[in-house]
């Protein structure tokens, strides 16, 4: 697909299926296993983060110039934080169901770090509406994500989506699937299917999962969401403890058998 | 006792990890090796029993007689993020140990959702102080409890075959997976 660079057309697919934040990037895993208990909540938290994400983008990059590089942190957590409250209160005036749903994780969107990454890699360098695009994209690739995971846990665990019977009446919902352990074995089970498919995370070649996952400490670090897992702060821990060689080895394992 | 039941519902019950999701991506991304699960768990229960001290503290005699609640979002992310800092300072120069055996965990601790969740659950359900703070430390408590158990999992796994998609990410959920149908158990205390 050959788009112009930095369009919006281009920010949009870049968000929901080139970069896509949840299976390509790995960021912002509490809300997205944590508020997709149905469709509909995972919609209302998709939906909200992409509000945020989006405007939050717009101001950051026009406040870019003004923001002095060392401050610029805290800066962004205070235009975050406030657009986080101004959308928690929308909600409760206008949608008190869905946000009697999704409850503390309004709020801790602050700590999503799909925004304070995108803020940091993308809007602090770029002008406002391809940032606006952006934020726009990268919320909609989000949205999509939880509602896949949310209707799939749904659908098994309920034998609803968006509400609505969809299985044949002689289905037996299988519980578990909406309470806790159903959102890690969903998940699980779609990111192997990608790796099996060659799609999402497989398709990065820098970021090299069977070595774990990034450690979501995306606001004290300088590549945000770019890390590949590897971040230099939990490089320096793991040199520090690093003295059981029981991983190494593991490793050397299993590429010995893929070689 | 009524403290004794919070604490044991907050550590057990309700883990933080395992049935609420906070503070996932420490929990999946610091577990691979022991020692590194029980520094990240060890600064983790430091930060978050100060935090929701300090928290409680401003939000009862600061936000609410001055009745802007509503500015408990960004009041209380700039605290923890001002708090983790002076720990860390404050470690640095006077109890060199400690920073030692914690320093390079805490700057991680300011964006693991658990600290911001429970200040703002000790808000939502009214915990007075004292209730806060050991909701916190119970809190953390569970949080330590679950990624040290996850480490030592995994340590055992890097010697099993796991299929090749499964590698990596998937397996670590589907072990967390498993852990939070254990958790389930205790549900039985209440």
């Amino acid at each position: 697909m050959s788009l112009k660079k930095n369009s919006p057309a281009e920010r949009i697919v870049n968000g929901i299926y080139t970069e896509n934040p949840t299976f390509c990037l790995v960021l912002g895993m509490c809300p997205t296993l944590a508020t997709t208990t149905s469709a509909t909540n995972a919609i209302g938290m998709g939906l909200s983060t992409t509000a945020i994400l989006a405007l939050s983008n717009l101001i950051i990059s026009l406040l870019r110039k003004i923001i002095p590089d060392r401050m610029r942190m805290p800066a962004y957590i205070v235009v975050i934080a406030s657009f986080v409250t101004i959308v928690d209160f929308l909600m409760e005036g206008y949608t008190p169901a869905v946000y009697a749903a999704l409850g503390i994780y309004i709020p801790l969107i602050v700590v999503n770090c799909i925004i304070m990454g995108r803020a940091e890699a993308y809007a602090g360098k770029y002008p406002p509406i391809p940032s606006f695009f952006d934020g726009l994209g990268m919320g909609l690739g989000f949205t999509v994500a939880l509602i896949l995971i949310g209707g799939i846990r749904e659908i098994i665990g309920a034998g609803t989506f968006f509400g609505l019977k969809v299985t044949p009446a002689s289905y037996v919902p299988v519980n578990i699937f909406v309470l806790a352990p159903g959102a890690f074995l969903v998940l699980a089970f779609l990111v192997a299917l990608m790796n099996k498919l060659h799609i999402g995370f497989a398709r990065r070649k820098d970021v090299d999962l069977s070595q774990g996952m990034p450690c979501g400490d995306c606001m004290n670090c300088m590549k945000v969401g770019m890390c590949g897992g590897k971040p230099e702060k939990l490089q320096k821990a793991e040199i520090l403890s690093s003295k059981t060689s029981a991983g190494e080895t593991a490793e050397s394992r299993h590429k010995e058998e893929e070689a | 006792m009524e403290l004794l039941m919070l604490a044991l519902t907050a550590c057990l019950i309700n883990n933080v990890v395992l049935s609420q999701f906070l503070g996932i991506c420490s929990f999946l991304g610091v577990s691979n090796k022991t020692k590194t699960a029980s520094g990240m768990g060890m600064a983790l229960t430091f930060v978050l029993t100060l935090s929701s001290l300090v928290c409680g503290v401003l939000y009862n005699f600061i936000l609410v007689p001055l009745g802007v609640q509503y500015l408990k979002t960004i009041v209380f992310i700039l605290i923890v993020a001002a708090l983790v800092q002076f720990v860390e300072m404050f470690l640095k120069k006077f109890v060199k140990a400690l920073y030692d055996a914690l320093g390079i965990y805490l700057p991680l601790i300011t964006t693991n959702c658990a600290v911001l969740g429970v200040a703002l659950i000790n808000v939502q359900k009214d915990y007075n102080i004292l209730e806060g703070t050991v909701y916190g430390f119970a809190t953390a408590l569970g949080y330590t409890i679950a990624i040290i158990l996850l480490s030592y999992i995994r340590e055992k796994m890097e010697y099993n075959d796991i299929p090749k998609p499964f590698r990596g990410f998937p397996i670590v959920m589907v072990t967390a997976a498993l852990m939070s149908i254990a958790f389930f158990g205790f549900a039985a205390f209440k």
